[in-house]
């Protein structure tokens, strides 16, 4: 299994952010946390039912990995999944309208939460089973490899996720092949209710695949930049096929691992300490103040415009209709060829 | 004198080649020496001298084809000079004269916890209910739904496993995206034999040997298929697919649906499937009513040479994930294949292979030989049976079963798994929901015991349905004495 570059692109090497590409971050991560409030507002409402798992104090990794990707490389997730759609690109409309479980949805409401997907955008879903994405994220690098095209499959995953017999299964066949995935550990340090030094071993998940050859590294999660540069030499090196990498986000969920988790196993003490001092959002809104690139005013404008966007999503996902009860029967099998 | 005596090389081999002579008359050897090479249709296997003496005589030629197991292939004096001892009753030998080694490693069948066994095996192989005619003839009526067949078609004599083969190479060479991975599927040439050849032809960009992770290799198949290629997943046999299952299930077959019709699948998961023989409850399941039971998959389990070639084919092609469920005990059977281009079989069609006007027999894989056996022991009593072989258990094809119903009004459903929850469960209810009117007798069921098989051979057997039970069980909706 030689590798096989023909259909490698020139691709754009990723340059060091300028003040444009730094208040888009921002206003990527402001979307995500206010998106993600305005979910946890329509599940007390009722609106949204089932699991709802937030990306809340999480939104510095996908804004971060997902800076240094083209459209083309593909992206699969766990079930804490909207954060993940909209650094893809999808609309807050689509996903907003799947929580509620309606028509505009991009399942059109059969997927949820947890099941959401965009081959427009190449985001392969939004995987409910724990560790599921990881083989299935390998595979996605495989096909690449396979045609001979130099895209590069990031495969996100939680602590929790990496203590998963087919995550290792996954990372010895993507070393064995070399093949172009990046391997994205978001370490917020609680696996639902047990903290990582109570289920694992060896706390340092980058050393995860030392046995299997794959480098790995710890990064600052909570730091968009520090995200972004980890992130720029991993795919490189996975598009230009020298492997997999593992890139440990060592990040903090602020909420429960779901809507229905009251995180009584932490203290508010901790909680609080990562909102006032190792907020990513604030970090990088202070970083771009003291820099002089950004004034109050326009924080206030990109904040406005932000929540505009998610009223206007929580304002659709309400008034889409529920799908046509003949929908029940689509989507089982591919009936044409 | 020691009669040394063709060896039983795996669980199912039945016969085999004697390649080469490696001593000759008159050659003194002792333990461990290797005598000769025998090969089977899985693999090329060392067999080892076990006593000490000199090689009086060598009964086989080398290069003779079909030598049956337990046949006597040389014979061996007890040493040096020495007269073959008087005493030793004439037939009576120890029956241990050799001992067998896999000239590469055992590894596939040991992966597969598949005792490679030597000769003490053999003994124990006469079992009644295993498949005996390879030459087992198709004389089935035309499926009522297959293409027809070009005027003055000819056929060819193939075994399973090799229509298979042909199967995956046709589609292979076809369509690009098409490619194979699983367990020993390349250098080895497969564990059951069945890619011989491919990876010559394809090269490993396409033949893929992969770790024994089940679970790790399923997911990274679904994950290509999502990613636009057609991935065929060999599983050793289905019983390690269990491991594998949650991908099969939550990753390929719901993504279709939970995307909004984004997610296509298009993945063959195939290996045997099945009670082998004499390898115990681990390795001899029948998954037909697990798969069977999952929406957004599609099951088939061919019985012959003709239908696993135009099956798979089929299920290559489609765009859903298919589990295709072979069975070990056939791989070295010959029917007759057509020989035409591109022969592709409707998926969800079931093949009338014997009319009758008395019984409806239904039944898929495996058992649908023992369902014409017994269709040919019911005639001789006076009844006619018809034979319904399945093909494809999702889509299912009730309404060619509730059709012979109406005519036979009796059915018996056989199946080789349990009968708990079984696929006869779900047909004995289409029957009764759809056909209850027409129905003389309540509908009948043959199944495995409601036990995990055991290994030794008499319970194996009694545990496994054959065709008497059969016979049994339509005689009985047919209100006849039973004997």
């Amino acid at each position: 299994m030689a590798a096989k570059k023909s259909g490698a692109k020139t691709r754009k090497p990723v340059s060091e952010p300028q003040k444009a590409e730094l208040v888009q971050f921002y206003r990527d991560m402001l979307l995500i946390r206010r998106f993600e409030e305005k979910a946890g507002q329509l599940y007390g409402m009722g609106l949204i039912a089932g699991f709802c798992h937030l990306y809340i104090g999480q939104e510095a990794v996908v804004v971060g990995v997902q800076s240094v990707l083209d459209p083309d490389d593909q992206v699969i997730t766990g079930y804490r999944d909207h954060g993940h759609m909209l650094a893809c690109g999808m609309t807050s409309r689509g996903v907003m309208a799947e929580l509620t479980g309606r028509e505009g949805g991009y399942a059109r409401g059969k997927g949820g939460s947890m099941h959401m997907f965009s081959r427009e955008k190449n985001f392969f879903g939004g995987h409910g089973i724990v560790g599921a994405q990881v083989p299935l994220g390998t595979g996605l690098a495989f096909a690449n490899r396979y045609k001979g095209q130099d895209n590069v499959c990031v495969a996100y995953f939680g602590d929790g996720a990496s203590n998963q017999g087919q995550v290792y299964e996954a990372f010895n066949m993507a070393s064995l092949w070399k093949l172009p995935v990046v391997y994205v550990i978001e370490n917020n340090q609680y696996a639902m209710g047990t903290s990582i030094a109570r289920a694992s071993a060896e706390t340092e998940l980058y050393k995860r695949g030392i046995s299997f050859e794959i480098p790995g590294e710890e990064v600052d999660g909570m730091d968009v930049l520090a995200v972004r540069k980890a992130a720029a030499k991993a795919v490189q090196r996975a598009r230009e096929g020298d492997g997999p990498y593992i890139l440990e986000m060592k990040t903090y969920r602020y909420r429960g691992h779901s809507m229905s988790d009251p995180a009584k196993y932490r203290t508010r003490e901790e909680v609080q300490e990562m909102r006032e001092h190792h907020d990513p959002i604030e970090m990088l809104k202070k970083k771009l103040l003291d820099a002089k690139h950004v004034t109050e005013d326009d924080f206030k404008k990109i904040e406005a415009e932000v929540r505009e966007i998610v009223n206007d999503s929580a304002q659709f996902a309400q008034d889409s209709p529920e799908p046509h009860p003949d929908e029940l029967w689509t989507d089982v099998l591919v009936e044409s060829r | 004198m020691t009669d040394i005596l063709m060896p039983a090389l795996s669980p199912t081999m039945e016969e085999g080649k004697l390649a080469r002579w490696l001593v000759k008359e008159g050659d003194t050897v002792k333990p461990g020496d290797v005598i000769a090479e025998i090969e089977t249709d899985k693999a090329t296997m060392e067999v080892e001298a076990v006593d000490e003496g000199v090689i009086s005589k060598l009964m086989i030629a080398a290069g003779t084809e079909g030598v049956k197991v337990n046949a006597v292939i040389a014979q061996i004096s007890a040493g040096d000079d020495a007269p073959a001892p008087k005493t030793s009753g004439k037939n009576k030998s120890s029956a241990k004269g050799a001992e067998v080694h896999t000239r590469s490693d055992a590894k596939a069948d040991a992966a597969g916890g598949k005792p490679d066994d030597s000769a003490t095996e053999q003994k124990a192989r006469n079992d009644g209910h295993r498949l005996r005619a390879p030459e087992q003839k198709v004389a089935a009526a035309e499926g009522l739904h297959d293409p027809t067949l070009p005027e003055g078609v000819t056929y060819k004599k193939t075994a399973v496993r090799d229509a298979l083969r042909d199967a995956i190479a046709e589609e292979m060479r076809r369509d690009e995206t098409v490619f194979l991975m699983g367990e020993e599927v390349g250098q080895y040439q497969g564990a059951y034999k069945v890619s011989r050849g491919l990876l010559e032809e394809f090269g490993d960009r396409r033949i893929i040997d992969t770790p024994i992770t089940e679970y790790g290799f399923a997911g990274l198949g679904v994950g290509a298929a999502f990613g636009g290629l057609k991935p065929i997943v060999e599983f050793m046999t289905f019983n390690f697919a269990m491991q594998a299952i949650d991908h099969i299930i939550n990753s390929a077959a719901k993504t279709l649906y939970m995307s909004g019709g984004q997610m296509g699948c298009p993945i063959v998961f195939r290996g045997p499937n099945g009670a082998a023989s004499r390898v115990g409850a681990q390795h001899s399941q029948d998954y037909s009513a697990w798969y069977g039971h999952i929406p957004g998959l599609k099951v088939l389990a061919p019985y012959d040479a003709a239908d696993a070639k135009g099956l798979l084919k089929a299920a290559i092609r489609d765009p859903n994930p298919v589990v295709f469920l072979e069975h070990e005990l056939m791989y070295g059977i010959e029917f007759d294949v057509p020989e035409v281009e591109d022969f592709v079989l409707p998926i969800g069609k079931a093949r009338i292979r014997r009319e009758g006007a008395d019984v409806t027999l239904v039944a898929h894989s495996r058992m649908v030989k023992f369902a014409l056996d017994a269709a040919e022991d019911l005639a001789g009593h006076g009844i006619e049976a018809e034979v319904i072989d399945l093909r494809s258990l999702r889509p299912l094809d009730t309404a060619t079963v509730i059709e012979s119903v109406k005519k036979t009004n009796r059915i018996v459903c056989c199946e080789e798994g349990w009968r708990f929850f079984g696929v006869g469960a779900e047909i004995a209810a289409a029957v009764t929901e759809h056909a209850f009117d027409y129905l003389d007798a309540p509908p009948m069921r043959v199944a495995q015991r409601d036990v995990p098989l055991p290994y030794a051979a008499n319970l194996e057997k009694l545990s496994l349905p054959n065709a008497q039970d059969i016979v049994a069980a339509a005689k009985k909706v047919c209100y006849r004495e039973v004997e």
